[in-house]
């Protein structure tokens, strides 16, 4: 049995990581309620984004000349998997599980033979990845200086990923994230995003001819890479939701095992200075009656 | 007799509101938009927005930078990157 000293030692190392734990959960808690708050903020623009881009590419689609962004480049040969991690850990299994779908989707890639190359937003991501496909990664975006990922960052991102797609990099970009379900749930989301899916409904005209100034091909040319950065955007925003909300639940869980942990050892020490304070009886006792 | 105009961005929605007029800096020229406008959808250029809260008020200016208008039943919508004022 672990002596007195001993226990008295863990039960205080127990405490003080009980206090990391709950003060990351506090924080969590306090960054959760900003970064659903931004997350909201910024579905407006993407709803009325996401109508008109679906009114004007119907309108475009299956025409010839259509932009690449959109109709893609015919071939489906090279893969990007666009995977968006968050900085930080202790956030429980986010980002494996994140990094879990995106594995699964290289390995079935690679197994109907077709290239792919990772381009890799956030820290925690890089790791596994390499690990698995060490020379598949190409582009590690790094946004750990700022600190909240913005749109500012999206617009970087999607302009290195459109220079990549016009250079003929890739055919097909596909994006993984976790969507914000709740602070317990998190879902890995994958999405196909060049070329871009148009799904939605179409903004409602009233039946009416609507004016297009320039032409729809120039207002679709100039509004596909504004698309893809709301996308790139409410992306970064749902991790960083999904960042605070799984941090807080994860820190929640260690908080109150850590408490368990404390209560066990305090039941285990005090057992152990009773044991000690009767065998110390016994002796003085025995000596007593030897007298 | 009001348009209802919105104003988007990213970030959030800017302005939600009914007006008189808003003169939008188009690509191709600038254009005032009242109620009952013809639907249009064009891209803008960076500049100001003219927003008019009534007949003959004095304008309003919001400066934005890259984005679209849209003019549809419920009014003029614009989708712009960056706003300032």
């Amino acid at each position: 049995m672990a002596s007195l000293k001993e226990l008295k030692g863990r039960i205080n190392s127990v405490k003080s990581t009980q206090k990391i734990t709950k003060a990351k959960q506090m924080v969590a808690a306090a960054k959760l309620r900003r970064a659903q708050a931004a997350a909201e903020a910024a579905r407006p623009y993407s709803e009325r984004m996401s109508s008109v881009m679906a009114s004007l590419a119907s309108k475009v689609a299956g025409q010839e000349g259509a932009p690449k962004l959109l109709a893609g480049t015919g071939s489906d040969q090279k893969h990007l998997l666009v995977v968006i991690n968050t900085d930080k850990g202790l956030c429980g299994g986010l980002n494996a599980n994140i990094v879990k779908a995106a594995l699964t989707k290289a390995r079935a890639l690679v197994a109907e033979g077709k290239t792919v190359e990772f381009y890799l937003v956030g820290k925690k991501g890089r790791a596994p990845i390499k690990r698995a496909f060490p020379k598949e990664v190409g582009t590690q975006f790094d946004t750990s200086e700022v600190r909240d990922p913005g749109y500012a960052e999206a617009e970087n991102i999607v302009g290195e990923i459109v220079e990549m797609f016009e250079a003929g990099k890739f055919d097909i970009a596909h994006l993984f994230y976790a969507t914000f379900k709740s602070a317990l749930v998190q879902d890995p989301t994958e999405q196909q995003i060049i070329p871009a899916p148009v799904t939605g409904e179409a903004a409602d005209t009233g039946g009416a001819a609507v004016d297009y100034e320039p032409d729809e091909d120039e207002i679709l040319a100039e509004l596909l890479p504004r698309f893809l950065k709301t996308q790139i955007f409410g992306a970064l925003l749902e991790v960083a939701a999904s960042e605070q909300g799984a941090s807080m639940t994860a820190m929640d869980n260690a908080t109150r095992n850590a408490g368990e942990l404390i209560d066990n050892l305090t039941i285990l020490y005090n057992r152990s200075r009773q044991a000690a304070i009767t065998t110390e009886l016994i002796e003085i006792i025995a000596g007593a009656e030897a007298l | 007799m009001a348009l209802h105009f919105e104003l988007v961005t990213p970030a959030k929605l800017v302005r939600s509101e009914d007006v008189h007029m808003v003169v939008v800096p188009g690509t191709e020229g600038d254009f005032g938009v009242l109620e009952g406008h013809a639907p249009v959808m064009s891209t803008i250029r960076d500049g100001a927005l003219m927003v008019y809260k009534s007949d003959g008020a004095a304008p309003e200016e919001i400066q934005v930078q890259g984005g679209f208008a849209e003019v549809g039943e419920n009014g003029l919508t614009v989708l712009a990157e960056h706003v300032e004022g």
